[in-house]
């Protein structure tokens, strides 16, 4: 499914990745943790594609295909998904109209057919509800105005209608309370399945025992410094991360 | 010093120029150095204008001929479409129009400027008083030719306790210019004076308003938002004065303007004099890009780059248009702007 080689990536000519390679075969849920200015942030973005993420060696392929050379709305429609950190807010476009747009420009590049309205309302409502998301609230400015719980709720509900091959939640725990993350949590489980791959980005353990994961890996000092199952993201919250400090450097 | 007056006199000496302060950013004397002949009476019949879907009295003036005088009376409502409209043989010419909203009178004043020519230079004046307790929507499209000059004018002079909104949409010409002056008495009375411009190309759009509040108790808010690309320039004039003894006025102002292209300019000048004391004024100037965040926010979502730029430019002017009153227009005002930026891409 992923397959991500040796990949550098520098942010204003400061070098952030060194050297990462990581594989994730369809059906699994991968973690990616680490400390702070470890380069996690820069993983899911560089994956995405955003402006400014400049990757200078390496490679990184979907199903086989080279993600690094399409333009970032290219990769969604070849089913990445990136959950953001921090999700945008943008004032004078309702979250249906923006999730709308979304899906029909992905089916679109993909030469398939559009969705109809009342289609894409079903299917909206289903997962709102599911998620606990107030209908109303999706007729309003997409995250204007939204709790941080409610902005990683709404990111979680377009992954849901999207329906990647690959998601990337990057830091989805971060500004979640308990219920919130069980909620976020559930809502990820849900879209479990057999040929959808899974990259989750934390700090934390805590989102782990709700979402847990087939592999966990320490990235540290821009490269992968430790892979094992799930009882390493234990050893970590317990240990913390210092002794991966030497790796690092 | 106004275009009216060297169009009806062929005085080139009264055209405004950039020493005339308020004409600063729109100089007509060096750009008019021979007026086109004056503008024939139309033969065909003219366009049905922007407007023409919606239940209203159709008011046509062509070529700058047309009634003098609208008059909606005392206690009444009324819908007008006032279709402005140069044809293919047009060359120069000025209209003018008296409109009375009589007392606790409401009118709906669907205005559009359209050419079917190119290089016409025209101008309409429009005085409108506004009685006691009087309501006014005045929703504004002007639509000319690339190549034309076009200066719209209007006078309005407000009762107490009335009414006034104004939505101008302006898509620019070789030199287009919506004036609005109002005479606020406070009183009760309140005026709104929105705008939008779009332009590409080489369009120039001028939007210049300005509010003299008078008397205590009067309010004014005005939002002007712009979007200029290619080559083109949009001006913004907002001037609002309280008089002294203009106590207790509330007066808001934003102009917000998205600048997309290297070579595009917007000139912006926000002007609040205050002489009275116990007032609410606010003034907001923004001038910068689309929002690099949102863009790459949709396109990791799978929306293409040019799609995603015109989301969220149609967004940015979309606050605008919220703000029309009149459900119908606001729509027609909606696929306007929409039009404006598809075309444009």
């Amino acid at each position: 499914m992923l397959s991500i080689k040796n990949l550098h990536v520098s942010v204003d000519g400061k070098s952030i990745l060194d050297g990462l390679t990581l594989d994730i075969a369809a059906g699994e849920i991968h973690a990616v943790m680490g400390p702070n200015g470890a380069g996690k942030s820069t993983l899911s973005y560089a994956l995405a594609g955003r402006p400014g993420y400049e990757v200078t060696a390496g490679s990184v392929t979907l199903d086989g295909e080279d993600l690094l050379g399409l333009e970032p709305n290219e990769r969604a429609a070849r089913g990445l998904f990136l959950s953001f950190q921090y999700p945008t807010e943008i004032p004078g476009v309702p979250a249906l109209t923006f999730v709308r747009t979304a899906l029909n420009a992905q089916h679109k590049a993909r030469g398939e057919a559009e969705v109809s309205a009342p289609d894409f309302l079903r299917l909206v409502r289903g997962k709102a509800k599911a998620l606990k998301i107030d209908f109303d609230m999706l007729k309003r400015g997409l995250n204007v105005g939204f709790s941080g719980g409610e902005k990683k709720r709404m990111e979680i509900l377009q992954m849901s209608v999207l329906s990647p091959r690959l998601a990337i939640l990057d830091e989805t725990d971060s500004g979640l309370d308990i219920d919130a993350l069980r909620i976020v949590a559930e809502g990820v489980n849900a879209m479990r399945s057999a040929d959808r791959a899974m990259l989750v980005i934390t700090h934390y353990q805590r989102l782990l025992d709700h979402i847990r994961p087939d592999r966990v890996h320490v990235l540290a000092g821009g490269r992968i410094v430790a892979s094992g199952g799930p009882e390493l993201a234990h050893d970590l919250e317990r240990e913390g991360y210092d002794k991966y400090a030497s790796l690092a450097a | 010093m106004s275009l009216a007056r060297a169009i009806e006199t062929g005085d080139l000496t009264q055209l405004p120029s950039r020493r005339d302060e308020d004409w600063r950013w729109t100089d007509l004397r060096g750009l008019v150095r021979v007026l086109p002949a004056p503008s024939p009476a139309a033969v065909a019949s003219p366009p049905a204008g922007p407007f023409a879907s919606l239940d209203a009295t159709q008011i046509t003036v062509v070529n700058g001929r047309g009634p003098g005088r609208l008059i909606t009376a005392a206690g009444t409502r009324q819908t007008v479409t006032l279709n402005f409209v140069a044809t293919q043989q047009a060359g120069s010419h000025a209209a003018r129009l008296a409109i009375e909203v009589q007392e606790g009178a409401d009118l709906v004043l669907l205005e559009s400027y359209e050419g079917q020519g190119a290089d016409y230079v025209v101008q309409a004046d429009l005085n409108i008083t506004l009685g006691r307790g009087a309501r006014l929507e005045r929703i504004v499209i002007a639509d000319d030719s690339p190549d034309a000059v076009s200066v719209s004018a209007a006078h309005v002079v407000l009762g107490e306790h009335a009414t006034f909104a104004q939505t101008v949409l302006a898509s620019g010409a070789k030199r287009q210019r919506l004036e609005t002056r109002v005479s606020h008495p406070g009183g009760g009375a309140s005026a709104r004076l929105d705008g939008l411009y779009l332009l590409g190309d080489r369009r120039h759009a001028d939007i210049t308003t300005v509010v003299t509040h008078a008397g205590v108790d009067g309010a004014t808010d005005q939002l002007v938002k712009g979007v200029v690309r290619d080559q083109a320039r949009g001006v913004f004039q907002g001037r609002i004065v309280v008089s002294p003894g203009a106590d207790k006025t509330d007066a808001r102002m934003g102009h917000h303007a998205l600048i997309l292209s290297d070579k595009a300019e917007v000139d912006a000048k926000p002007e609040l004099e205050i002489y009275a004391d116990d007032v609410v004024c606010a003034h907001g100037n923004t001038v910068g890009a689309l929002d690099e965040e949102a863009l790459f926010y949709a396109k990791a979502r799978g929306i293409a780059d040019a799609e995603a730029r015109a989301m969220l430019t149609q967004a940015f002017l979309d606050q605008v248009v919220d703000r029309i009153g009149h459900d119908g227009a606001r729509e027609i005002a909606r696929a306007w702007v929409a039009r404006q930026l598809g075309a444009a891409r």
